[in-house]
């Protein structure tokens, strides 16, 4: 893997760990290591102009990322691929970005580790990709409790730093659910992510990591998804009474639960 | 005069009541001004400066709190006990008053020379619980309760350790009167606190603990119970809580004074230093000096204020402190009033002495939590208490049977109480045995919690 | 319906008493819970049988805002969460973004960067321990950390303009240069501040009362800790080395020598022990990097407008509290599509079960302290 002068975090450590892990244990702030499949996008010597049109730079599956509604195309600079190009010409791209080499964006990963997953989960692995050099491993919902004992389990991911969910209401299955993870022995950032729909369910962490227990409720309390096996799901931040998931795209940044606040606070909407 | 009643039959009761009433209206007043010193003296500790803006320096502070109180609201609890609520700051203040009885602010300053004084005023301070209990009570409310049934809990368990220590100074007084226990200090020569240091150690943790002052003031930690049992109180009524804790503390520390710090005797009063053949000791110049003194600092402050009518009240005070100073001087003339007048003025300055020491521990310490706080006066101060009076008796037997030098046989009983204190400590150093139930003991408290 | 039964319908409430059981209910208004936190504990006898944390009473909807505001305008509104450290909230954020933009702050502006958060690591570190010893009922030590703290936030406004809520640093490095006399000024705290700090420790580390108040209190093994995802002295103070300073070094934390403290048992006492030495740690850190800050630019460039391309970055620090997350997803416009704050009050606050039980009514008070939360950031 060449070290890439073209990185923009030329002063971290040489290259060795992505942060998906699979060497021993580095710090996690890596160079990236782009495997040696996708350094080659379609893209050579362009490090130039204005974003194109979302050409598919990178023939594997970024459509499947979240970048999916992006509405503006974005710069679609090769990333690795122009050394030369890049460097060599300093003036010659326009200058709204000015010398910035390559802007940061997903791409597909195929390390050890993801196949390792692939391995024992088969299809469940939905896409892994590597975006801001951070290790991404979509996966099916129904899997979720499985792979997540797994990670914790043979993966040695045993701090579950942050559970979250993203409204996509455009998409069919409109909630990402996504986990990061950390691991101890390893020094190793993983992020998990299900896709849930709607009406759809997923199964509680908290016999994985207990940490969980109020990560889901406040999940709940925001987006409106249940966990199955929550021995206490209710909201979290707001009142027990509260109609509306207020993190949903739908819901908009003005609305309040009328009701409920004429009712408990005794004032009418608006202030 | 009607019913028969002379003259000779009022006169013994002229001075006492006298005495009384001035204790009475003066009190609440000193009481006051010592919250205003602790404000000042915490607020110094704590690298700021207290109470500055009403009176120059503060001095008018008490004096506007007062007032406030006065015209607060009083708001008693809806479910409360009426006459519970009403009676309950009335003991507590009654109680701590009469304790003034017996106390000797100097060899004629007294209202009553009972022969059991010392009695009296534990017996007296032990119903000032009372008052805490009914107060905690009559709020209806847990908080307030929680924190009445501790303050009793704790008044009552360093009780008895005052008490022991108390009776080991009594030993050596061999009286129960407070006049008679300073004249014993005064044959002997030397205060109780030299030939008895573990009886004042004892007695001042123990006095702490009675008052409710930090280190042992869980009952009244604002952190954990708001106030305790003084909780829903407000206005005239917590006021009247309030004096009586700090009457409280003047009255331990009356105690304490008298049993180990001679009273009003003059510091070295052995020893006699007369001035240039005159009459007159150069340690009795030191009240008339002390009060100049304070006058010219109070001047040099007086001059720095900025306006008109602080610079007016701190005149006063300065005022005042001549005033005193003239007297203490103008007394030495006068061999008759002397003793009274200076022994007052000693007095009061080891109380304040002694009441510094409590501001001081106020701030220092953190705060010990209920269960350390009875741990240590069961396991350590009680079982000190006693070995230090069963030694003290021994000692003095030895001294009064078989001739021993009182020097002597003082340190032999103090040395072995020591090494008693140390083996205490480390006892109650040892952890004990299953703090925290097991896992598999807690109750079962069904879904929804973790464990 | 009463406002006051809001979240009430609880298993506390609804299981069935014992005879010795009561169930107190600390808070939203009360001297020790540090903001507006409800507890609501199950005693049986002093004994704490069960607790509960109700939390939201300082609820903004922060998250919601963010997707409303382009990344700079969002900037002050991080300050806001965890107020008491301001800077490092600031600093989470902006390196956050920066990774989404494949941008990086030039040297000097990370140097700078780092002395400022430690400094304000101090600053929180001190608002803590004059707190918690409050709470203990050490009246005095409060007085001496908020003057030592004064000094940091004099620092700040010269340097900012602000003292509590400071928006320090800018997406890309920093607006402003330091001012004349920084270098010296943060020297001078420096020097000043070790042997203050062991003023402290003589009033508290080896007291008999704040012993008895804060060993074995509060006990929190390094299993449950992780387990329970918590994060800053709480872990490390329960015997796991980890600190992300270290791990995943961010500004310019690389360059510098400093320890990482680590306590045996996980009790309260570890706790302190282990914060008053970051203090002394972030000390050195400064003093370090005040010898030789790099000259240079302070701001990357970046451009006024930006348009992170569509991805998704998580970037962690080593806030004061513990590990403070930045999740932001950019779908390409110039306002963030979601932004997750990943708040270390939140989740350390919910090992508070696991350290409360067992004990004594008056050392809940003690436990809600250590924890050092605000409610800030666990309510966002």
């Amino acid at each position: 893997m060449a070290d890439d002068p073209t990185k923009k975090d030329a002063t971290t450590p040489p290259p060795g760990g992505t942060e998906a892990g699979g060497t021993p244990p580095k710090s996690s702030e890596p160079a990236a290591v782009p495997p040696a499949a996708s350094a080659q996008p379609a893209k050579p010597a362009e490090a130039v102009k204005l974003p194109e049109t979302a050409k598919p730079a990178d023939a594997a599956k970024p459509a499947a990322s979240p970048a999916a509604p992006a509405a503006p195309a974005p710069p679609t600079a090769a990333k690795p691929a122009a050394p030369g190009a890049a460097a060599g010409a300093p003036a010659a791209p326009k200058p709204a970005p000015p010398a910035k080499e390559a802007p940061p964006k997903p791409l597909p990963l195929d390390n050890e580790l993801v196949q390792r997953f692939k391995a024992r989960f088969g299809a469940s692995i939905i896409e892994a990709t590597l975006d801001r050099k951070q290790a991404i491993i979509l996966v099916a919902a129904a899997q979720w409790l499985e792979i997540s004992k797994y990670c914790r389990d043979e993966e040695k991911f045993d701090y579950l730093a942050d559970l979250t969910a993203v409204d996509w209401p455009k998409r069919e299955k409109r909630f990402d659910l996504v986990a990061n993870l950390y691991s101890f022995p390893k020094n190793e950032r993983l992020r998990l992510k299900a896709h849930l729909g709607e009406n759809e369910t997923a199964r509680t962490l908290i016999p994985v990591w207990p940490v969980a227990n109020w990560l889901e409720r406040e999940i709940f309390d925001m987006f409106g998804i249940r966990f199955d096996g929550h021995p206490d799901l209710r909201r979290m931040l707001l009142p027990e009474e509260w109609v509306g998931y207020p993190l949903r795209k739908d819901y908009d940044i003005l609305t309040q639960d009328q009701a409920w606040v004429k009712e408990n606070l005794g004032i009418e909407s608006g202030q | 005069m009607p019913f028969g009643i002379t003259f000779d039959d009022i006169r013994p009761f002229i001075a006492p009541v006298i005495y009384a009433l001035v204790i009475v209206a003066v009190l609440p007043l000193m009481a006051g001004y010592i919250v205003l010193l602790e404000r000042k003296v915490m607020a110094h500790m704590q690298a700021r400066m207290g109470p500055m803006r009403v009176g120059p320096h503060g001095l008018l502070q008490p004096i506007a709190d007062a007032v406030k109180l006065l015209l607060k609201e009083d708001i008693t609890p809806k479910n409360a006990d009426a006459l519970m609520f009403w009676l309950a700051p009335l003991l507590s203040v009654t109680m701590a008053l009469l304790a003034y009885a017996a106390l000797p602010f100097g060899p004629a300053f007294q209202i009553a020379d009972l022969d059991v004084g010392l009695l009296f005023i534990l017996a007296i301070s032990s119903l000032g619980i009372y008052g805490i209990v009914l107060g905690g009570w009559a709020s209806n409310s847990h908080y307030s309760l929680l924190g009445a049934l501790r303050s009793a809990a704790q008044l009552v368990s360093y009780e008895t350790a005052a008490g022991l220590a108390l009776v080991s100074g009594l030993l050596l007084g061999g009286t129960l009167s407070m006049k008679g226990l300073v004249e014993a200090q005064d044959q002997q020569g030397v205060w109780f606190i030299f030939i008895a240091p573990f009886s004042f150690f004892i007695y001042l943790i123990a006095s702490i603990a009675e008052t409710n002052r930090a280190p042992f003031d869980l009952p009244e930690a604002e952190s954990e119970l708001v106030a305790g049992y003084m909780t829903e109180y407000s206005g005239f009524r917590w006021s009247l809580y309030f004096l009586a804790e700090y009457a409280n503390m003047i009255v331990v520390s009356g105690i304490a004074v008298t049993l180990y710090l001679g009273g009003w005797m003059r510091p070295l009063s052995a020893v006699h230093m007369h001035i240039f053949g005159l009459p007159y000791e150069l340690l009795d110049l030191l009240p008339a000096l002390i009060f100049f003194g304070l006058a010219a600092w109070c001047s040099k402050l007086a001059l720095r204020q900025g306006e008109q009518i602080q610079k007016l009240v701190m005149f006063l005070f300065v005022g005042m402190f001549l005033v005193l100073g003239a007297v203490m001087a103008w007394s030495l003339t006068s061999p008759s009033l002397m003793p009274g007048i200076h022994g007052a003025f000693w007095f009061i300055v080891k109380v304040l002495v002694y009441l510094y020491g409590f501001l001081w521990f106020r701030f220092t310490f953190p705060r010990y939590r209920f269960d350390q706080l009875m741990k240590l006066g069961w396991q350590f101060l009680i079982p000190l208490a006693l070995v230090n009076l069963v030694m003290i008796g021994i000692a003095i037997v030895l001294v009064q049977q078989s001739g021993w030098p009182l020097a002597i046989a003082m340190i032999a009983a103090n040395v072995v109480t020591l090494i008693v204190a140390f083996w205490l400590v480390r006892q109650g150093d040892k952890p004990m045995i299953a703090v925290l139930p097991a896992e598999d003991e807690l109750p079962d408290v069904g879904p929804g919690e973790i464990r | 319906m009463d406002p006051t039964r809001h979240n009430s319908t609880t298993e506390i409430e609804t299981t069935v008493l014992g005879a010795d059981e009561i169930i107190l209910n600390m808070g939203p208004q009360h001297p020790s819970t540090h903001g507006v936190l409800r507890v609501k504990l199950k005693l049986d006898g002093e004994r704490v049988a069960a607790s509960e944390c109700i939390i939201g009473y300082l609820h903004r909807g922060v998250e919601k805002i963010a997707e409303h505001r382009s990344y700079q305008q969002f900037a002050p509104y991080v300050d806001r969460m965890d107020y008491v450290a301001a800077v490092s909230n600031g600093l989470g954020y902006c390196e956050a973004v920066e990774k989404l933009l494949g941008a990086e702050a030039p040297p000097r502006a990370r140097v700078v960067r780092t002395i400022l958060t430690e400094l304000q690591r101090i600053a929180s570190h001190l608002v803590w321990l004059g707190t918690h010893a409050l709470d203990i009922g050490a009246l005095t030590p409060l007085f001496y950390c908020f003057r030592e703290r004064e000094e940091i936030l004099k620092i700040f406004e010269k340097y900012c303009g602000a003292r509590l809520t400071t928006h320090a640093f800018r997406i890309g490095g920093l607006q402003y240069e330091t001012y004349d006399g920084f270098e010296e000024e943060v020297k001078r705290f420096c020097d000043d501040f070790a042997h203050r700090i062991d003023e402290y420790e003589t009033l508290l580390t080896e007291n008999r009362i704040w012993l008895g108040r804060t060993k074995g209190v509060g006990i929190l093994s390094a299993e449950d800790a992780i387990a329970l995802a918590v994060s800053g002295p709480v872990l490390r103070a329960s015997g796991v080395k980890w600190d992300i300073r270290k791990a995943a070094p961010y500004a310019a934390y690389a360059q510098y020598k400093f320890e990482i403290p680590v306590g045996k048992t996980g009790d309260t006492y570890d706790r302190y022990i282990v914060r008053m030495e970051e203090m002394r740690q972030s000390r050195l850190i400064c003093l370090q990097a005040i010898e030789n800050i790099p000259t240079g630019a302070i701001m990357a460039r970046i451009g006024k407008v930006l348009k992170p391309p569509p991805g998704e970055v998580y970037h962690a620090i080593e806030a004061p509290k513990g590990e403070l997350g930045y999740y932001i997803v950019s779908d390409g416009t110039t306002q963030p599509y979601r932004v997750r704050v990943r708040p270390p009050s939140f989740i350390n606050l919910q090992a508070f079960d696991k350290m409360a039980r067992g004990s004594l009514v008056a050392d809940v008070v003690a436990i809600i302290g250590t924890i050092d939360i605000v409610l800030g950031e666990v309510d966002r």
